[in-house]
């Protein structure tokens, strides 16, 4: 995606962030079911203006950490403070200044987008003189405008979701909860719901807390913190993450490795050999390959520069691969959905 | 319009509105949603129309036949009012169930999150459930000419008030139910099992005086008893009955030897309103 990767550092992104204050602040927080912790002693700071991404296998505590930061559930311990107001002592305070669109939709179909909006202008206290304005401003941001006098039954799931979007938007939030934001949706409409999401982070200023198992969306936030079995096992800037793992590696197949190895060995290269041939590991890769095959001194069959990705840090930070614990998920969470909608 | 606020994150300009202003503004949003979505589905108004009018003319015809009429009354004429109010009824626990609706399509928690009372949310809940069963109650007034039932403008009057009263006991203790309720399957069972007994033995389809002591008991601790009766009692008084009528088709209830009066009956469905209401406010406060 094109918009994507152009404002994907914009320049009041992580700069600029890094100088504003923190609009979310959690300290030490947990969440126990009996004696099962599904968030344990979590703590970490989310400055304005930030995208900041929640990435972890379904059940590793995403939604629990989500709800207790919107204020849907009680911390077992542990403080946390959104927008300046602490969650436990000024729920109602947390939610005036938040936007929640959660994995769900939370829509009236039988309504029009219209009157979706001013439903919730009410609940949330927008001024009356303010409302239609508002609204207006809201379907602009979501490319909505020509579809408000619609009746939400006949949006498609990425048009009710951008709506679900734009509602979060309308009483100002600071802070724009998105639980599992893209579930359930097409490639094309994720990549489309993404660039709302950049742009309103540009266009609105609002700091966008998210939860995701996809690798492929959390690259677009500013920092990522990747949590399991309800621990925060890393967190960083996406590049930050992917450096800290470990150079890049250059996979070498040669007709005989055992010289291949002795011969790189000699010129102080750091290199493992297995099976299926020789891995060196060198600071960039790319680079490489020719200093390389100049020295290794036997012919080369095969090369494979390899730089490292999220899933190699997720790899690297939870022991597994993100992809084998969340098989199926897309159907699971559906039926689960169908099953407690109220979850 | 929108150029005059080039960021979004403005801040909204704090109103002039009080704590109480807004609450009831949230109150009056609940209330409308209510409205627009009885007016979007034609179709629920006239099948909610379909089950009385069904009542109305094959039982009342039917058993029609076997009463026989006294003095040129008859039992379709008797069975009239306790029509209204069984269209009342259906359509205020109906409205509530709703409630179950927006649950299980995930509007309810839209509702819930809100940085709102939970009272608010309940009482436009039923004020908005109890405006749409008080209108489709009358319109089955205008069924009133075939089965020779006179009506006047006072009675018109007195009939709607009646009307809001029952709908806003019966629209309350729906919500109250709803909201301890988390799937549709089991309200409809509750409501099977709790709406057509309440029907029976609310007077509204037959005198409740043969009626066994234990049943008679029973219809005693009904609420729909005390709305129903004066409900007939109005209509009744306004229409050109001989003695002998009333006295084949009594209208009122006696409790412990008394006959109430409109008056007391009125205050018995107040007083389970209000109760209804607490439980109702009660109930939606601690959903989740």
């Amino acid at each position: 995606m094109a918009a994507g990767t152009a404002t994907k550092f914009p320049p009041q992104g992580i700069a600029a962030a890094a100088m504003a204050p923190n609009v979310i602040e959690v300290d030490r927080l947990s969440k126990r079911f009996g004696d099962f912790s599904a968030v344990e002693e979590v703590s970490f700071a989310v400055r304005e203006g930030e995208v900041f991404a929640f990435l972890g296998p379904n059940g590793a505590g995403k939604s629990t950490t989500i709800n207790m930061l919107c204020t849907l559930s009680r911390p077992s311990s542990g403080a946390v403070r959104v927008a300046g107001f602490d969650v436990v002592a000024r729920p109602k305070a947390v939610r005036r200044h938040i936007g929640l669109v959660f994995q769900e939709t939370t829509l009236d179909d039988q309504l029009t987008a219209q009157e979706n909006l001013r439903f919730h202008a009410v609940l949330y206290r927008v001024p009356r003189d303010q409302v239609d304005g508002r609204i207006a401003r809201v379907l602009d941001l979501v490319e909505l405008s020509d579809r408000r006098y619609d009746l939400v039954s006949e949006f498609s799931g990425g048009m009710a979701r951008r709506l679900e979007i734009a509602r979060a938007l309308l009483h100002v939030p600071k802070v724009l909860f998105l639980d599992e934001p893209t579930i359930g949706l097409d490639p094309q409409t994720r990549a489309l719901m993404w660039e709302d999401v950049l742009r309103l982070r540009e266009e609105a200023g609002v700091t966008v807390f998210l939860t995701t198992h996809y690798m492929d969306e959390a690259e677009y936030a500013d920092r990522i913190a990747i949590i399991d079995h309800g621990k925060i096992v890393a967190l960083d800037t996406p590049m930050a993450l992917k450096a800290a793992i470990g150079a890049d590696t250059v996979d070498l197949q040669t007709a005989d490795d055992a010289a291949a190895v002795a011969a790189l060995g000699r010129e102080g290269y750091r290199l493992e050999s297995g099976a299926d041939g020789v891995r060196v590991f060198v600071a960039d890769g790319e680079a490489a390959v020719a200093p390389l095959i100049a020295s290794v001194g036997v012919p080369v069959r095969h090369v494979h520069v390899h730089r490292p990705t999220l899933d190699d840090v997720f790899l690297h930070f939870t022991g597994r691969e993100i992809r084998e614990t969340t098989q199926g998920e897309g159907v699971s969470m559906r039926a689960r959905a169908m099953h407690s909608r109220r979850r | 319009m929108e150029a005059s606020t080039p960021r979004l994150s403005a801040t909204l300009s704090e109103g002039p509105d009080t704590v109480l202003s807004a609450e009831v503004r949230t109150a009056g949003m609940v209330w409308l949603r209510e409205l627009i979505r009885f007016e979007r589905t034609r179709t629920r108004i006239l099948t909610g129309l379909i089950q009385p009018v069904l009542f109305l003319f094959v039982l009342g015809y039917g058993l029609n036949g076997l009463v026989g009429s006294t003095a040129g009354f008859d039992f379709k004429q008797f069975m009239f009012p306790g029509i209204v109010a069984m269209s009342v009824v259906t359509t205020a626990i109906f409205s509530a169930v709703s409630i179950v609706w927006d649950r299980e399509f995930g509007f309810l928690r839209e509702m819930l999150v809100a940085p709102t009372s939970r009272a608010s949310l309940a009482l436009g809940k039923t004020a908005g459930g109890a405006t749409v069963a008080t209108v489709q109650g009358s319109i089955m007034l205008v069924l009133a000419p075939l089965i020779g039932v006179t009506l006047t403008p006072l009675l018109i009057v007195e009939v709607i008030g009646i009307e809001l009263l029952m709908a806003v006991a019966l629209t309350a203790f729906g919500v109250f139910v709803a909201s301890r309720i988390e799937k549709m399957e089991s309200f409809q069972v509750v409501m099977q099992l709790l709406l057509f007994p309440m029907l029976f033995l609310s007077g509204a389809l037959f005198p409740l005086n043969g009626l066994p002591g234990w049943l008679q008991a029973l219809t005693h601790l009904n609420p729909l008893t005390y709305a129903v009766a004066p409900l007939r009692q109005v209509v009744f008084s306004a229409q050109d009955m001989p003695a002998a009528a009333r006295q084949r088709f009594p209208a009122s209830v006696e409790l412990f030897g008394h006959t109430l009066s409109v008056g007391t009956e009125l205050a018995i469905v107040a007083a389970f309103a209000a109760v209804f209401l607490v439980l109702a406010v009660r109930g939606f406060s601690r959903t989740d």
